[in-house]
């Protein structure tokens, strides 16, 4: 397994935001977390990519244990993210702000007279013609629509050169154009990358589309982990979250 | 062009720098380098607060002890001028480090409340120690190398230093460092989620910008000869942080452009009223209201618009 999830809880004033969530990826798989809101979806990616410390637990990446380790090593290990609520350097340029993330992966940030322009100018544009940004690298990047934010947001993931990606909700508030776009974005950085994916979704379409194996995650405990069918027709899913309608024969 | 258009500027401006003292009374010599080294100490507290993002409320203290540590190697050790003017900077770096390092754990404001409270101390004590400091009489008639005695000088080791010194900031803030502070201002944690460790580079920022702002320090007492603890008050803290948002906190340059603003009035304000402060007041409540980004951020502000425009019309 390329991460494992062992009982991880964590609570906010009392609040039980996850209370024993499990989870496995394997390598080269797509894995989707999905849950009604306030399961805690986001909450468990905060704490397996450090940004939150889990109260108990533990997370398991490629063997090592990395429970509680800060977000920026969390990051050096190989594990990047992209937020469920666009979380860019809004003053910066779109060119910028992949740079920051290829110029921290390269170790350079403590670099204080090479001018940054003259660094990392071809992985970083290599990333945004990957993502399909490249024809807005000059643009400061809070005039972008919101959906190129979000796709934004996947390529400064990717600037940090991640064996496993994390991406919380990333179609998110996109048009129907914008969504196709993006679920063909993320089934190539598999095929073509080789990157190992962990997503969450609302949209359950996208998520039986895409993923090899899904999470469900209800009141921030975990209720299965299985191939698609399985949790399709699973009963405790359908009572608890895809509302006791018969999904199954879909 | 507009790069081409702003070094001739630049340019002209350091040819009327450069031959001022031959036309011009000493009096204004003296104001010139009064600007620059205050224009210094504005440019590196904005290093950390316009481009860092960190509230540093209390920047003065590292001008004061560069400007202290200066003083009291030259005249209560005995030291060669020249290793006083290194010390000095090198004394602002440590005291930053020190005072970094203990408020660097809190964010925002709490950060800036800290600061202020163990500036103050420094300043107490600085306040208080005559034997060692001097007290609240200072250090004055520091004895300078000849080189840089004469009002000519001291004209333009400041002009000569103080240059060098921005050239370096301005490098740096333009380097892979320089980047990530930048990012670290924008968004603290997608600058963590990007694997930048955000507490050592705004550490690493608070000690270049005291080293910096020690530098300014020095400079001011090659040109005054004299040092006391009001440099390192509060209100000269405020006063720094004023110039910085009147002359455009986003821009490198506007903090020079503030303090030039800033001390001109104070000199020739105050020879015509008392009551020098109320103009500043109401000059700064206009920038605040009508030009939120600084004087300097809005002629960038008007340029980017008008260049734009010309090229949209080029497009058509």
């Amino acid at each position: 397994m390329m991460l494992e999830v062992r009982g991880i809880q964590k609570s906010f004033a009392g609040f039980q935001a996850v209370n024993g969530a499990n989870l496995d990826v394997a390598e080269g798989e797509i894995v989707a977390v999905i849950g009604p809101n306030g399961a805690g979806k986001t909450t468990l990616f905060n704490l397996i990519t450090g940004i939150l410390t889990p109260d108990g637990g533990q997370v398991i990446f490629k063997g090592e244990d990395i429970t509680g380790l800060p977000a920026h090593r969390t990051c050096k290990k190989g594990i990047t993210r992209s937020f469920q609520v666009v979380n860019i350097f809004s003053r910066l340029t779109v060119f910028e702000n992949v740079r920051i993330a290829v110029l921290s992966q390269q170790g350079r940030t403590f670099n204080l007279f090479t001018p940054s322009k003259r660094l990392a100018t071809k992985e970083t544009a290599e990333i945004l013609e990957s993502v399909g940004l490249i024809r807005k690298k000059d643009s400061v990047c809070g005039a972008l629509s919101h959906g190129e934010q979000k796709v934004l947001e996947i390529a400064i993931a990717l600037g940090g050169k991640p064996e496993l990606l994390i991406l919380d909700e990333p179609t998110a508030g996109m048009s129907p154009e914008e969504t196709a776009r993006c679920i063909d974005l993320i089934k190539q950085l598999r095929t073509n990358m080789g990157l190992t994916i962990l997503f969450c979704e609302h949209d359950m379409e996208i998520v039986f589309g895409i993923a090899n194996r899904i999470m469900v995650m209800v009141r921030g405990v975990t209720i299965i982990q299985g191939a698609c069918d399985e949790v399709r027709c699973n009963q405790a899913v359908q009572d608890a979250y895809l509302g006791g309608s018969d999904v199954c024969s879909v | 062009m507009g790069a081409r258009k702003s070094i001739v500027a630049l340019l002209i401006i350091l040819a009327i720098l450069a031959i001022a003292p031959f036309g011009l009374p000493r009096f204004y010599t003296y104001l010139i380098a009064l600007i620059v080294t205050t224009g210094l100490l504005a440019t590196s507290l904005n290093f950390v607060l316009g481009f860092g993002g960190i509230y540093q409320f209390h920047h003065a203290v590292f001008y004061g002890a560069g400007a202290y540590g200066a003083a009291i190697m030259i005249v209560k050790l005995g030291y060669p001028a020249w290793l006083g003017f290194i010390t000095g900077p090198v004394v602002a770096a440590v005291l930053s480090f020190v005072i970094g390092l203990i408020c660097v754990r809190l964010s925002k404001l709490y950060f800036g409340m800290l600061q202020i409270s163990l500036g103050s101390l420094v300043w107490a004590i600085v306040y208080r120690w005559y034997g060692f400091t001097g007290g609240d009489d200072g250090i004055h008639g520091i004895p300078m190398p000849e080189l840089i005695g004469s009002p000519f000088g001291s004209y333009y080791f400041t002009l000569i230093v103080g240059g060098l010194s921005l050239l370096v900031m301005y490098r740096i803030l333009n380097s892979p460092f320089g980047s990530a502070l930048q990012g670290i201002r924008d968004n603290v944690v997608r600058s963590q989620a990007v694997g930048v460790s955000v507490r050592r580079h705004q550490l690493a920022a608070i000690v270049i910008a005291g080293f910096f702002g020690g530098v300014a320090g020095v400079l001011f007492v090659v040109v005054d000869n004299s040092v006391f603890p009001d440099m390192m008050f509060w209100t000269l803290s405020l006063e720094i942080t004023i110039m910085a948002l009147l002359g455009g906190w986003l821009t490198f340059l506007g903090p020079l452009l503030g303090a030039a603003v800033v001390v001109s009035l104070r000199t020739f304000v105050s020879g015509v009223t008392d009551y020098w402060t109320l103009v500043m007041g109401i000059l700064l409540v206009l920038v605040i209201l009508f030009l939120p980004e600084g004087l300097l951020g809005y002629v960038f502000e008007v340029w980017k618009r008008r260049t734009s425009e010309s090229s949209e019309v080029q497009q058509r």
